[in-house]
């Protein structure tokens, strides 16, 4: 079977492309929509030629309010629909935050589960573009912290592909953050059928033996550059995508603790009150007796993302998570 | 007055000017000598020039995305000549003509594009907020700061704008609504360009047009040929009049196109055409204003030669940016917090440790 599967080579753009086109096509509830979603595809062109070929009723551009697209995505969720949001960036997330976290999160629960709300809230996320404010942010804690949230950051075009489509059949509601700055840098076999990838699942991408490192997103690139070096430095490390940010899979980063005894996290949001915090407290509650070093987090200043010329110093490069390793393996 | 004579109800529009320049409407056209009308033409002159610089430079690799404000210049030149220095302006970012009348330079411009938060410190200008990104926000901030001018009775009022697409935004509406029932001295203008981005006015509305919605929130409303100098000069100055009277808010849909693209990395010809470039190009505000002057023999100045003039003074103002001091780690934390935490110092310093070990590597 295996051998039989066609195999395409995609972005993460094209594979999040293809889930999308696959899932409108078996699931007729599914619609999708945003600003500028419909005819052009998308400032990112992801929804590029889904309008064309599902027809304008189910691929559509709205005017510019995301309060309105979270707002009226949930009520067509409520009543029999399976939207798929775009917010156009990170940072324009925020209008639509007060629907998210005062509704979409909540009528399940408010509802008894009479209604559900099995909708994807889809935006891209992070910085390193030389974007103008609002274009860089990393907010994946603001959404993680809300109860009836799951949410989603995949790293590469296989899992964004796999787990839209988990995003999309899930009956709860999902964040699903795109990692924007290799939208189109990764290129990666991946198949032309359905697969879906089950939400709260982290992959270890290497195993290793002296430390483990934890990230996601845009950040496993650079974690995996960054292996080069502690390869050289003859460090072994475990490194673990967390795919997954809510439900946080506890198990394989606890398992992983217990047998490297050292924890670094890498993240680009600000360090303070953030998944890396999450993870930590982890680590403590789970792995106590097994930590060997202070765990570390490797993350964004506490400050807004600087625009263009300040951006290098505050993005997370792999020289900055060598050196964090190096010190915490030196413990 | 022109708010009641152009109802937006009977989708009525304000225009003095027609495409060839000749005055239609002479009743309403507006009390300025040649010189004044001269210097609108130049200032639209200097913004255009200074608008295909910008384009310019960013196709190089010297800047970043930018959002050309090419066709708007009517509009820009207008409320530039009427706000005063003690007026306020809380922008959007398709404002560069109006921001510089108000004294923010190109090179402050120009330093923002280029990614640096200095180009949002608007040293000569007074009270000019930062351009707003968010779409939306800069009306809410407009309407607060014609409360406070207002509570501290102030002869000072504000001027604010947003795209077609902006009034869609929930803080549109309900900056607007705030502004009727405070009776604010602020003038919100839609600079509607038919698109926000990709998606024409049509698929945004189902509004016969945009300043119908000033009905909503009981404040007077007008449609304007924002490509008519004439005509949105005379409405400004109604405006302001109206304001300082303490009368209230007005809300001005000026009419014009966006000539160029979204912003430096759009491409229009994906959901335009170019047959309706060319109709609007016959509105274009600079053409109309020009055909006016040639019509009473008033422009008597060679415009090859101004624009080279300006193109060099935009120029330099760009060299002046590129060869700003580098960036700086403290220009990350230093404006974080008026009075900054700890906290914040130690990840300064973790940092300055990790370079000093980058440093050490070489
Ligand atoms: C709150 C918010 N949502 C989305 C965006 C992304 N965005 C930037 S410009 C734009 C279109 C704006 O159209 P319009 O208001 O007509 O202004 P124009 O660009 O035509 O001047 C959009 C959707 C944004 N900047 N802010
Ligand atoms: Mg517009």
């Amino acid at each position: 079977m295996e051998g039989e599967q066609k195999m395409s080579v995609m972005t993460i753009v094209q594979a999040i492309n293809n889930a999308l086109d696959i899932m409108l096509e078996e699931d007729k509830t599914v619609v999708v929509f945003g600003e500028d979603a419909g005819v052009e595809g998308g400032v990112f062109r992801v929804t590029e030629g889904l309008q064309k070929k599902h027809g304008v009723e189910r691929v559509f551009d709205t005017p510019i309010a995301e309060s309105a697209i979270v707002g009226t995505g949930l009520g067509m969720a409520l009543s029999g629909l399976r939207p798929v949001v775009e917010l156009q960036f990170d940072g324009f997330s925020y209008p639509g935050f007060n629907q998210i976290i005062s509704n979409v999160s909540r009528m399940n629960n408010r509802s008894r589960g009479m209604y559900k709300a099995p909708m994807v809230i889809r935006f891209p996320y992070g910085g390193g573009i030389n974007a103008l404010e609002h274009h860089s942010e990393s907010p994946e804690a603001l959404y993680s912290h809300i109860p009836g949230l799951k949410v989603v950051v995949p790293s590469t075009p296989h899992d964004a592909k796999g787990l839209m489509i988990a995003a999309i059949e899930s009956n709860d509601p999902v964040i699903f953050m795109e990692p924007k700055r290799i939208y189109r840098a990764i290129k990666q076999e991946v198949s032309d059928d359905k697969f879906s990838i089950p939400l709260g699942k982290a992959k270890v991408l290497n195993e290793g033996t002296d430390v483990t490192v934890v990230a996601f997103g845009t950040m496993i690139r650079e974690c995996q550059k960054a292996l080069v070096m502690t390869k050289e430095a003859g460090i072994s490390v475990e490194l673990i995508d967390l795919r997954t940010i809510y439900p946080i899979d506890k198990e394989t980063i606890v398992n992983s603790i217990k047998k490297t005894s050292k924890l670094v996290i890498v993240a680009e949001a600000p360090t303070s009150f953030s998944v890396g915090g999450e993870l930590m407290a982890i680590a403590n509650e789970e792995a106590f007796l097994y930590l060997e070093a202070p765990p570390k987090r490797v993350m964004g200043f506490d400050t807004i993302v600087p625009l263009a010329k300040g951006e290098p110093l505050y993005m997370i490069t792999p020289e900055r998570i060598f050196y964090e390793i190096e010190r915490t393996v030196k413990f | 007055m022109i708010f009641n004579d152009f109802d937006p109800k009977e989708d009525k529009i304000f225009r003095v000017i027609d495409n060839e320049g000749k005055v239609i409407n002479k009743n309403l056209m507006p009390d300025l000598d040649d010189e004044t009308v001269i210097q609108a033409y130049k200032h639209m002159l200097f913004f255009r020039a200074a608008d295909e610089m910008a384009v310019s430079y960013q196709r190089q690799g010297r800047m970043y995305t930018y959002p050309p404000c090419i066709g708007h210049e009517a509009i820009h030149a207008a409320a530039g000549m009427i706000i005063r220095d003690q007026d306020w302006l809380a922008p959007a970012f398709r404002e560069v003509g109006i921001m510089l009348l108000k004294g923010v330079t190109m090179k402050e411009i120009f330093l923002y594009y280029m990614g640096n938060e200095e180009g949002s410190n608007f040293k000569k200008a007074n009270h000019v907020l930062p351009i707003s990104i968010s779409i939306g926000s800069q009306y809410l901030h407009a309407t607060g700061i014609g409360y406070s001018v207002k509570h501290q009775r102030k002869d000072e009022i504000v001027f604010t704008s947003i795209g077609d697409g902006g009034t869609s935004e929930g803080d549109f509406s309900e900056a607007l609504n705030f502004a009727g029932l405070w009776k604010v001295p602020v003038i919100y203008t839609i600079q509607n360009n038919q698109y926000a981005i990709s998606v024409p006015v049509r698929n945004q509305t189902n509004a016969v047009n945009l300043a119908i919605k000033s009905y909503g929130f009981g404040i007077p409303g007008v449609k304007v040929d924002g490509n008519d100098f004439f005509a949105m000069y005379a409405t400004y100055k109604e405006a302001t009049e109206y304001a300082r009277a303490g009368k209230g808010a007005v809300l001005i849909e000026a009419l014009t196109y966006r000539k160029g693209a979204h912003t430096t990395s759009d491409d229009p010809t994906k959901y335009r055409t170019k047959e309706e470039e060319l109709e609007w190009a016959k509105t274009d505000p600079m053409i109309r204003l020009k055909k006016y002057m040639d019509n009473k023999g008033i422009w008597k100045e060679n415009e090859e030669e101004l624009i080279e003039k300006y193109k060099l003074e935009v120029d330099k103002q760009f060299e002046e940016a590129e060869n700003m001091a580098p960036y700086k780690l403290e220009d990350v934390f230093n404006y974080m917090y008026v009075d900054m935490p700890d906290d914040l110092k130690r990840q300064k310093t973790d940092y300055e440790q990790f370079l000093t070990w980058k440093e050490s590597k070489k």
